[in-house]
């Protein structure tokens, strides 16, 4: 195992890497269900991102510690354990204190359980590196799923209701008056699917590390 | 012409390999192309050429339009005129039904051609001539009155998600005229239904211009009881989309696309077919108003004709086998029937039931070219 510090350029790799060239949403494709589900407003989008980050980050630190002592025939029961020991404890704390978002975000908090971003990171990262490591991973892989979480959210929310967090900007600039509608297909489930592609589009074009040589 | 030849000939050097604006040549390539047949010989793959080409075949499809974009434009002026209860002639109602599309036609080809141009340029292959036929039908499928600035965006996302990313013209999977219409519908609804939108200037003064298809939605009254009858919906004096109306216009728009070749007298036949089986099945059960109306009516009224001759024979999007077609063809009548009975939500089924067999198509033609494959190789066992 190297000595290196926690925050050598290594493992800020950890951090920046999910950030774009490894995103877990536009690139690995992964936790998609809930990328659709609650981006049409920006406030549930931020506390969903802030949940995932909670539970991915911790799952990750816990499961890295116990790496040594889990039968590797069990280690996806032991990681649903500790996932949903997780979630639950996120559930009751944004029951307690954001109510209304909690209401809002519904099911969707108890189906943290089931994104793939989160197991998948137990499984392939935190089963074979020390907690610093762990640690890291989980908050770079949050704040790429969260980001993107957030952009979609941002455009649906605006283009759709005319909001930016609750905030009515559009009624504020008074495009209202020179004719402009509220885009109703943006609130549409199909449209964060077309928001979430046009994403990868962009970045692809962009990064010149992801496009696929054939 | 050889004025323009001249012309073109003399910016030709900037625009090749090693000139000023070598990466506009896509842009020059189109305008040569669209006035001149070109001299160039294909370079690599397939070197069978037929004299009719994609562009020649479009030009088709244009003209088999004309019929129902003259009528559209009259019918525009006529119900203008008649909903304000004003004497009008014939050349009246074309003069005014031509200055409400026009503007239509130009924003959907001034958008759309400029995506198109663009990608072209930044893709660097030449322009295709898909859009052609597409921006001409976009405004045919539209309300006379959906503002300016909705019809852009519709179409800038038709050519951009609808086709565009897919890889151009030949590669979608689903209609683009009928994409930009169904995005419309979705985000700007009450633009694109209810009884405000359909007669010009409905919105403003107040007068119903219900079609007769949201007035059957509506569940009020019956085929029989309402203003219209079989005349009207088979000429086309009724409310619509402007170029939906008259199913005589677009009949002969379907006999010119048939006797061309271009368009698929298969997917044509089986689609009125499709329908009027399925309406006539409705007709035994009627329990509301949609279900109980002659299945011959359906046929007239709505989008049914013009989805059945211009969008489901898109040869990109529609099946490309002979038995293909015919499935494709019925089930397209089938849904169009289906989702105007059951949900007076959406009373244009056929635009759903289009897109939804775009989908489909490649599937069922990868059932029949499996079925002939099998069938040949037990022939040689």
């Amino acid at each position: 195992m190297s000595k290196d510090s926690l925050f050598a350029k290594k493992n800020m790799k950890l951090l920046s890497d999910p950030l774009d060239d490894n995103n877990p949403i536009t690139v690995q494709v992964l936790g998609i269900c809930s990328a659709l589900a609650i981006t049409v407003q920006l406030k549930p989008a931020v506390v969903m991102a802030l949940s995932v980050l909670v539970v991915l980050s911790v799952a990750n630190v816990v499961v890295s510690l116990m790496r040594h002592m889990i039968p590797s025939r069990i280690r996806i029961i032991v990681f649903l354990v500790v996932i949903a020991a997780l979630v639950i404890l996120v559930d009751q704390v944004l029951k307690a204190f954001v109510y209304d978002v909690s209401k809002e975000l519904s099911v969707f908090v108890g189906l943290i359980i089931t994104n793939c971003i989160i197991c998948g990171r137990l499984e392939a990262f935190a089963m074979a590196n020390p907690p610093g490591k762990a640690f890291l991973d989980g908050l770079g892989n949050s704040f790429g799923y969260g980001i993107i979480l957030i952009i979609v959210a941002f455009f649906r929310e605006l283009l759709g209701a005319g909001t930016l967090y609750g905030y009515p900007v559009l009624e504020k600039l008074g495009v209202y008056d020179l004719g402009y509608e509220n885009n109703g297909m943006m609130i549409l489930p199909p449209m964060a699917l077309v928001t979430v592609g046009v994403l990868i589009w962009w970045q692809r074009a962009r990064n010149e590390k992801l496009i696929e040589k054939n | 012409m050889k004025l323009f030849k001249n012309i073109l000939e003399s910016v030709k050097p900037h625009f090749e390999e090693g000139g000023k604006l070598e990466k506009m040549y896509p842009a020059y390539d189109a305008f040569e192309t669209f006035l001149f047949v070109p001299d160039h010989t294909t370079k690599s793959g397939s070197h069978i050429r037929d004299a009719v080409d994609l562009k020649r075949s479009m030009a088709f499809v244009v003209l088999s339009l004309i019929p129902c974009i003259i009528f559209g434009m009259w019918n525009i002026g006529d119900q203008y005129f008649n909903a304000i209860s004003v004497e009008t002639n014939f050349l009246n109602n074309l003069i005014f039904g031509f200055w409400k599309f026009l503007p239509l036609l130009v924003v959907s080809y001034a958008v759309g051609l400029s995506v198109e141009f663009a990608f072209a340029i930044s893709r660097g292959h030449s322009v295709n001539e898909g859009y052609l036929v597409t921006g001409m039908l976009i405004p045919l499928i539209m309300p006379v009155d959906v503002p300016l600035w909705m019809l852009a965006v519709s179409v800038v996302f038709a050519v951009v998600i609808g086709k565009e990313v897919f890889g151009g013209t030949g590669m979608n999977i689903l209609n683009p005229a009928l994409t930009a219409r169904a995005f419309l519908f979705f985000a700007y609804p009450s633009y694109m239904s209810g009884d405000k939108v359909w007669v010009h200037g409905a919105a403003v003064d107040g007068y119903s211009g219900e079609t007769i298809l949201g007035a059957l939605a509506s569940n009020t009254s019956s085929w029989d009881n309402l203003q219209w009858n079989f005349n009207d919906a088979l000429i086309g004096y009724i409310p619509g989309s402007v170029g939906e109306t008259s199913f005589i216009a677009i009949i002969l728009g379907a006999l010119i696309l048939i006797f061309s070749g271009v368009g698929s007298w298969r997917i044509i036949l089986s689609t009125f077919l499709g329908g009027y089986l399925t309406a006539l099945l409705f007709n035994l059960w009627g329990v509301n108003f949609l279900m109980s109306t002659p299945a011959h009516i359906h046929l007239l009224i709505g989008g049914f004709a013009f989805g059945a001759v211009f969008m489901s024979t898109d040869p990109v999007t529609g099946s490309q086998t002979n038995k293909g077609k015919i499935i494709y063809g019925l089930l397209i009548g089938f849904f169009a029937i289906v989702i105007r009975v059951f949900n007076p939500a959406y009373p244009e089924g056929m635009m759903l039931a289009i897109l939804l067999m775009n989908v489909f198509a490649p599937l069922i033609d990868h059932y029949i070219v499996d079925a002939n494959i099998k069938k040949r190789l037990k022939r040689i066992n």
